[in-house]
């Protein structure tokens, strides 16, 4: 006679195991996925990295310290101006150098710009992931006229080694400030088309809410930074909490780390509510802090060109190509879009770092994939990647 | 069509001093190619047409041109352009693919697509255009239609990849899950004509366009809705688009397709929204009559000549073309803004949600019909010449009669009717 239980277990078949990636239309570049699966439903993911590897670390063992910017800014690329500026303050930190006034403020107006760009592009892909293209390209028009500041700025449209060690390369060219002032003005309204097409939008709440929960302790203990660990609830955000040589930054400046305490998201601007389906944790809430950040990067950026206005002298100056570093080791950590970017630097007093070590804030965020995707459906891992916002440049670097 | 084709061969015959009967083949061989040759038309170049609009209206919400270089300003050559492309791409069959189910896959699926058409008029009254006049039409759309299925799940088992399995196990369970509430929405349109003849469902709907069964009580508005979702979702169109989800399964069930073939998939998809889209501007919309009786008013009917009542019908077809266009371009508008929907929610969508909503609110128009008299929210707009013309027997109303006639006849010999 036969149980239920083993009826069950005959009607099982066999589990399939799936390549997805390295080619796949939604895995943000190079990341290849094994998903094992029975029938619509995965039981297991586990994540292969390492296609888009390109030895960057080592190259900066055989580089300058200034030498190396250019590199830092092809991990990240969807980011390159928080790379150099993560880089470019561990430098110096070792240095024990402070960038004048005028060029901290620069620093945040450039950095926070980065910050709205890469997530733009976060936030348009998660579109793709879902299956909509439209918010893809409306996060692209609006990042393209991003690009076309920095372009201004800096010359380059994605790699730009603008933020270096000991400054910036150049200062603002005349006309700058009004037309991001422009751009910023202009992007407001945009902002609530992105929530009617997504963040309100029926679908993709369903898609969404309750989908890969990731709870706070489980995003501390695997090493989760950003928007991920803000999505779970957990108040850190190291342009607050992090070194004095970074916060110092963002000294003077008014602004919240967005993130939900006690049920709340911080009331400082006008945001549509969290559904009732959501739930803390979720891919949902991983969206709705970038798509805050967003907002909050703008009041940033104004306080930022105020200041910047306000104050007189040198944006800092570059270091030389070959200028020797002091004798020491430094890490520091700073908060980029995707999370906590940390960059290590081991010099023994010569020019060229003896060692250079950058720690990847999508790998840490990568890894609890595999927790998350326990049980999804096949249409929910690329729901909860696309949550991870991850960059294989950086991962791999 | 084909008795005048063997009177005119009757007539060649005569010529040469033979003789063609009223019913030969031959008259049947030649109109049905005839036919054939103008819904291949129909089909491939309403499919050329679609995927022109489809880049441009995506284009449009997207804040882009789309194409504008081949042919002109506006890019209308850019789907022939990429037919050119795909007819002289390699011809690509994965090694371990089942080679004859992987090259027949794509022509069972255009087969079924194109064969929708055969019983769908695109004008009505005492000419229809129609290929094949159906007394069940309706039905054998639908069941033609779901043949499209079997191309999916043929193409997705023999192409040897796990996506395209995917893809094809995807669409069978969304086959099951929106056939149901699309057959309790037609079956709507079709209680309240009485019949399954799509000619005739057109013309009991003339008149104003509140004579549209859309308008007909509230139960068949929202019926309308319910049937326009359950359509998408049959088409493979976005949100319900899973069997080719391009995020997750790469796409789906034509992964492995390349060149002409995937073509066909592409056309039988267009073919089979243009065809999805026309049951529904002829179920709900009034099909060839449009919101205002412009033919009937201007007296272009068969009554006063038939080059005047062919003239008539051709705009009803123009009418009824210009609905399912329009019909097509809100599937595309939807395409282009939503999110896709998971597989498990596209079951629950289907089968919890417009399932029931079907089934009540064919209660619900039943019960309207049964108690309220027809075209309750009719006489608002009606003329006095549109009135007229609704008062005439249509055709099929004789074969309803005739049953009638026939039930009363069987009961009064004292039989069972």
């Amino acid at each position: 006679m036969t149980t239920a239980q083993t009826i069950e277990i005959d009607v099982r078949t066999d589990e399939m195991l799936v390549n997805m990636g390295p080619q796949h239309p939604s895995t943000h570049g190079v990341l290849r996925l094994v998903l094992r699966t029975d029938g619509e439903v995965v039981s297991e993911v586990m994540p292969h990295i390492g296609y888009l590897h390109r030895c960057a670390e080592k190259i900066g063992e055989n580089l300058t310290a200034r030498q190396w910017v250019p590199y830092t800014d092809r991990m990240d690329y969807l980011a390159g101006m928080n790379m150099n500026l993560g880089w470019a303050l561990a430098v110096e930190k070792l240095m024990d150098y402070q960038v004048p006034e005028r060029g901290r403020h620069l620093r945040v107006i450039i950095a926070e710009l980065g910050r709205i760009a890469s997530h733009l592009v976060g936030m348009g892909a998660y579109g793709l992931d879902l299956g909509t293209f439209s918010p893809f390209l409306y996060a692209f028009r609006e990042r393209e006229k991003i690009l076309d500041l920095f372009e201004e700025v800096c010359g380059a449209r994605l790699t730009y080694s603008y933020l270096t060690v000991g400054g910036a390369t150049a200062d603002f060219p005349p006309g700058w400030l009004e037309k991001c002032e422009a751009f910023l003005d202009q992007f407001v309204p945009v902002i609530d088309e992105y929530h009617a097409l997504l963040t309100t939008n029926a679908i993709f709440i369903k898609r969404t809410a309750g989908v890969g929960l990731l709870s706070a302790e489980m995003a501390i203990d695997y090493g989760c930074t950003g928007p991920v660990l803000r999505g779970s609830g957990v108040d850190y955000d190291l342009r607050r909490d992090g070194e004095p040589i970074y916060t110092s930054m963002y000294e003077g400046y008014d602004y919240e780390v967005i993130c939900q305490r006690a049920g709340h998201y911080p009331k400082d601007q006008e945001y549509p509510p969290v559904p009732i389906e959501a739930v803390l944790g979720d891919c949902w809430h991983r969206f709705y802090v970038r798509m805050l950040e967003v907002v909050q990067a703008i009041g940033l950026v104004r306080q930022a060109m105020a200041k910047y206005r306000a104050s007189d002298g040198s944006f800092g100056e570059p270091m030389k190509l070959n200028q020797k570093l002091p004798k020491g080791e430094v890490y520091l950590e700073t908060e980029s879009p995707r999370g906590q970017m940390g960059f290590g630097l081991v010099s023994n007093g010569t020019a060229i770092p003896w060692r250079a070590r950058a720690r990847s804030s999508c790998f840490c965020n990568l890894s609890v994939v595999s927790e998350l995707c326990r049980g999804c459906l096949i249409a929910d891992v690329p729901a909860i990647v696309g949550s991870l916002d991850i960059v294989m440049g950086e991962i791999d670097r | 069509m084909a008795h005048l084709l063997n009177q005119i061969f009757d007539w060649f015959a005569a010529w040469l001093g033979g003789s063609v009967a009223n019913d030969s083949v031959a008259g049947y061989v030649v109109a049905a190619l005839i036919y054939l040759a103008l819904l291949l038309n129909l089909v491939a170049v309403g499919a050329l047409v679609f995927i022109w609009l489809e880049r441009k209206v995506s284009g449009r919400i997207q804040d882009r041109l789309g194409p504008t270089r081949v042919g002109g300003k506006f890019g209308w050559l850019q789907t022939l352009a990429d037919g050119i492309k795909l007819l002289t791409k390699e011809d690509l069959i994965p090694g371990d693919a089942d080679k004859l189910l992987f090259r027949i896959a794509p022509y069972v699926g255009f087969c079924a697509s194109l064969s929708a058409f055969i019983a769908i008029p695109f004008a009505g009254r005492d000419f229809p255009f129609v290929a094949q006049h159906l007394n069940v039409a309706v039905f054998f759309v639908l069941a033609v239609m779901g043949l499209e299925v079997f191309a999916v799940i043929l193409a997705g088992y023999a192409s040897a990849s796990k996506w395209s399995l995917f893809g094809a196990m995807r669409e069978a369970a969304q086959v099951v899950s929106y056939e149901v509430p699309m057959g309790l929405c037609v079956v709507v349109p079709v209680m309240l004509a009485g019949s399954m003849d799509l000619v005739h469902i057109g013309d009991k709907q003339q008149g104003w366009f509140t004579n549209w069964y859309l308008f007909h009580d509230p139960f068949t508005f929202i019926v309308f809705w319910v049937y326009f979702t359950c359509g998408t979702a049959s088409v493979n169109r976005a949100p319900f688009d899973l069997a080719e989800a391009e995020s997750e399964l790469v796409a789906g069930f034509h992964t492995e397709y390349s060149g002409l073939r995937w073509s066909f998939f592409f056309m039988a998809e267009y073919g089979s929204m243009l065809a999805v889209s026309l049951l529904a501007a002829i179920l709900f919309l009034g099909g060839w009559n449009g919101p205002i009786p412009v033919a009937s008013l201007l007296g272009l009917t068969w009554h006063n000549g038939p080059l005047v009542g062919y003239l008539g019908n051709f705009l009803g077809m123009l009418n009824v073309l210009a609905k399912a266009f329009l019909l097509v371009t809100v599937m595309m508008w939807v395409r282009w803004t939503l999110p896709r929907l998971r597989i498990d929610q596209v079951m629950t969508t289907c089968l919890k949600y417009c399932t029931p909503i079907a089934a009540a609110m064919f209660v619900g128009a039943a019960l309207w019909h049964m108690t309220l008299p027809d075209r309750v929210f009719a006489g608002l707009l009606q003329s006095p010449a549109a009135n007229r013309l609704l008062a005439e027997p249509l055709p099929g109303d004789s074969i309803q009669l005739d049953l009638q006639t026939v039930e009363a006849a069987t009961i009064a010999r004292g039989g069972r009717p």
